[in-house]
């Protein structure tokens, strides 16, 4: 278990490298490109590229997220045990719930 | 440095986890250790310090101590070096250790912990019937060299703040014997070690801060040890031999 956690939190890092680039790059773009949020939804409406790309982005973060402040809060807090598994389980579920969510408002938008 | 400097100001901790800073003053010599300054203060003005020392020549492990903040091996630390530009030598017991007294820490959770992470050697119930042959030159063979020149002395133990933060972890010292034997082509307890250095206590825990690496006085790196461990866990997962 602790290997794939360990596993897990390296893989989903490396593609939040690409993810994040890729966002930010977006965003720099968008922003000096002087776009309102009319000719950011055109493009994204309906963009299935866009709805798969930021899915796998939500993804690396649920997967991620969870398992960095996991390790936090066993080095900082005497938490342990299942009850802090389940915890950040549901934690990951709701990060992968609202990004999720979000992601789709914009595809459907 | 000469006889005829001014006394050294030497602070020294007395008690055990409670405790204070106790001053002596000790005459200087020429080459003086850090050792030689402790057991001057023990044989000639209080006799009740305890601390430890075997070999005074780097070989034993069991004189270090912090010095002036750092983690050290006493008997081969001059004065000199260890002040630097300070004026006071500041001695303390090694941290992430239960002080006993004074400069002595107990060191049973330490190598509890080489025994937790499995860090003997393990020739089976059907040992092999005859010698070995471990070429110099082989990868697993340079890999073991690397680590294998370990004297136990903790000074890795006290500089690695994941011990101080998770008093469970296995830290670098066990990790690295483990790793020295991961890499022993005729030890034959690598399934019970990589589940022992995997569990939640294990190899994963370490942050890479470097500091055993810093600090080992004798120039090995059990922060590579661990990456080494790291790899072998994330492919023993992957149902790769390591």
């Amino acid at each position: 278990m602790t290997a794939a956690l360990f596993l897990a939190q390296r893989l989903s890092a490396a593609v939040l490298a690409v993810a994040v680039t890729m966002h930010l790059a977006t965003i720099i773009h968008a922003a000096r490109a002087g776009m309102t949020a009319a000719d950011v939804f055109s493009r994204t409406r309906g963009n299935v590229a866009f709805l798969i790309l930021y899915g796998i982005f939500v993804l690396a973060v649920a997967v991620h997220a969870p398992i960095g402040l996991r390790n936090v809060l066993r080095e900082w807090t005497p938490w342990r045990g299942r009850g802090l598994d389940i915890a950040l389980a549901a934690f990951a579920l709701l990060l992968l719930a609202l990004g999720l969510r979000a992601a789709l408002a914009v595809f459907l938008a | 440095m000469t006889d005829t400097d001014a006394p050294l100001a030497v602070e020294v901790w007395r008690g055990a986890a409670a405790g204070r800073f106790q001053t002596f003053q000790v005459a200087r010599s020429a080459n003086q250790t850090v050792l030689d300054v402790v057991t001057n203060i023990q044989r000639d003005q209080d006799p009740t310090l305890a601390y430890r020392f075997a070999c005074r020549v780097g070989m034993c492990g069991s004189c270090a101590m912090v010095v002036n903040g750092r983690p050290r091996w006493t008997c081969r630390t001059r004065v000199a070096a260890a002040l630097g530009a300070a004026s006071v030598l500041r001695l303390e017991p090694l941290r992430n250790f239960t002080v006993v007294r004074d400069l002595a820490v107990d060191m049973r959770d330490f190598f509890d912990k080489w025994q937790a992470a499995k860090g003997h050697f393990e020739p089976s119930a059907d040992p092999a019937a005859d010698f070995a042959v471990v070429p110099p030159g082989s990868p697993q063979r340079q890999a073991a060299d690397a680590g294998i020149e370990c004297i136990g002395c903790g000074i890795c133990h006290s500089a690695c703040d994941v011990v101080a933060w998770d008093r469970d972890y296995l830290g670098p010292a066990a990790l690295n014997r483990a790793w020295t034997l991961v890499n022993d082509v005729r030890d034959r307890g690598n399934a019970a070690r990589m589940d022992a250095v995997s569990a939640a206590s294990g190899c994963h825990l370490c942050h890479t801060h470097m500091s055993c690496t810093q600090f080992c006085p004798k120039g090995l790196a059990p922060t590579y040890a661990i990456a080494g461990l790291k790899r072998a866990m994330v492919a023993r997962a992957l149902g790769r031999k390591p």
